[in-house]
């Protein structure tokens, strides 16, 4: 089974694509690491590798979860699926 | 791996302490002095010339990190003997003294009142000789602990998190158990992490001065900061391979002190550890003064993972580089050391692939070149603290 992102722990916000190519519209299977599951997530946005998709559905000002952890804040909405990167998501240091 | 009775190769030197290489350097003590350096490189087979831009009119405490650094590259283990170049003898004195207090081979010479033709001439012939010394010593075989090993990532992506730094970081809680020196740094990217690191250090104290050092860091960059340093911390490839924020590149990072070593002492930029133990040194995030720092701190081996594709080396201190980024694998091949990209693909356990990382180690200390060493990479480069006067 090809994984196509993966998540490092289950209640992470987001997983990271580890597979080139990924386009919107596609089913893609995650590997949660910590936990040793897969999750199937159909993405709306073409995502290279190493870019996020949000697993979860997320209001503007929210908490990002990534290894457990908070590393920012949304500064829009992001939908299930959705592409999350610097257009939406930015640091609360600094 | 078993590692209870591990031992490796290396030049043992007078100080106790045991190299993996074995170079014969010629070190400028300033900018002007990078001439007749190079020139003594060029005659003499065998020697290495270590040129920077900095050395003269600097003052406090950059003038001493200037000469932490440079006395602590020529009393690298790495290192069997130097010589030292400088515009005039004093500030050359300190550098030949500093060297000189591990035992090895060192000897200055001054351009004033010489000019370079004279300085050039008898430099080399010193250098000639050094390189007999060197070149007669043997490897000798010497237990896991005796080898230090350091740790910086760079150009960074989101598989360094979820790849490369795990890796390390399963081979230094393989490497911890048995007293081995080990160091980890850029205080800058540990920021959103900072509690967790916290929380790993082995004292009170320890975990004070890890969180002072952190702080004073903070306050740098809030002084000068005129954005939120988006392309500068995480930097523009960073954010090319996925990374968001520095939260997340920190995340990453810290990967790389596994899930079971503690941190056990707190050191000053080149700073020598005074034992075994993982370290934290205060250090800038960029890859070649940190790894100048290392190197200056005594390292004799260096992880490096990479996601997007960092080409860095060092003059005296392999530099061994990991990726799990299947892209960077397949597009900067002739870079990697180690690929780990296996990982993402459930094709490798971590505990596979930090036994890979720790196979690369003992092949690189035994004597094999790493990539950025064939590849000619000798980034040396000083951490400068402030303005000359």
């Amino acid at each position: 089974m090809t994984i196509h992102f993966v998540v490092h722990e289950e209640g992470d916000a987001v997983g990271t694509v580890v597979v080139e190519g990924v386009k919107a519209g596609q089913a893609l299977t995650g590997w949660i690491m910590e936990q040793d599951k897969t999750v199937v997530v159909k993405t709306l946005n073409d995502i290279p590798i190493g870019h996020k998709i949000a697993l979860k559905e997320l209001k503007n000002g929210d908490t990002v979860i990534k290894y457990g952890v908070d590393i920012g804040r949304t500064i829009a909405p992001i939908k299930a699926g959705e592409y999350l990167h610097v257009h939406n998501v930015k640091t609360k240091r600094w | 791996m078993d590692l209870s009775n591990a031992t490796f190769w290396g030049y043992r030197r007078a100080n106790g302490r045991v190299g993996v290489r074995n170079h014969v350097i010629v070190l400028p003590v300033d900018d002007i002095s990078n001439a007749a350096a190079e020139a003594v490189a060029n005659n003499v087979k065998g020697t290495l010339a270590l040129p920077h831009p900095y050395g003269r009119l600097q003052f406090g405490a950059d003038l001493e990190l200037h000469f932490r650094t440079l006395i602590g590259t020529g009393a690298n283990p790495n290192v069997a003997a130097v010589v030292v170049i400088g515009i005039e003898p004093g500030w050359t004195k300190r550098g030949v003294d500093g060297i000189a207090a591990t035992g090895k081979p060192v000897e200055g010479f001054s351009i004033e009142h010489n000019g370079d033709h004279a300085t050039i001439m008898n430099a080399s012939k010193k250098a000639k000789e050094f390189v007999h010394y060197a070149t007669a010593l043997h490897r000798t075989e010497a237990p896991l602990k005796d080898l230090w090993v350091s740790t910086k990532c760079g150009e960074s992506d989101t598989t360094s998190g979820c790849g490369a730094n795990p890796t390390v970081g399963n081979a230094f809680d393989k490497l911890y158990p048995h007293g081995t020196t080990l160091l980890f740094g850029e205080t800058s990217e540990i920021t959103g992490g900072e509690r967790i690191v916290a929380a790993r250090c082995r004292t009170p104290d320890v975990k004070e001065r890890f969180m002072m050092t952190f702080n004073r860091y903070q306050d740098m960059i809030n002084r000068w900061k005129t954005s939120d340093l988006s392309e500068s911390q995480p930097t523009k490839g960073n954010i090319a391979g996925g990374l968001t924020t520095i939260e997340e590149k920190a995340l990453g990072n810290i990967q790389k002190i596994g899930k079971k070593c503690l941190v056990d002492g707190v050191l000053d930029k080149a700073e020598t550890p005074t034992g075994p133990g993982l370290w934290f040194m205060d250090s800038s995030s960029a890859a070649a003064e940190m790894v100048t720092l290392c190197a200056a701190a005594g390292y004799a081996v260096h992880f490096f993972p990479t996601g997007q594709g960092n080409v860095i080396g060092n003059p005296v201190l392999p530099v061994i580089k990991l990726c799990a980024n299947p892209k960077t694998v397949r597009t900067m091949a002739e870079h990697m050391d180690v690929d780990v990209s296996g990982l993402l693909r459930r094709e490798l356990t971590l505990d596979q692939a930090g036994d890979k990382l720790l196979e690369c180690m003992f092949a690189t200390a035994n004597g094999r070149w790493t990539a950025a060493e064939v590849l000619g990479h000798r980034e040396f480069v000083l951490t400068r603290l402030f303005e000359s006067a």
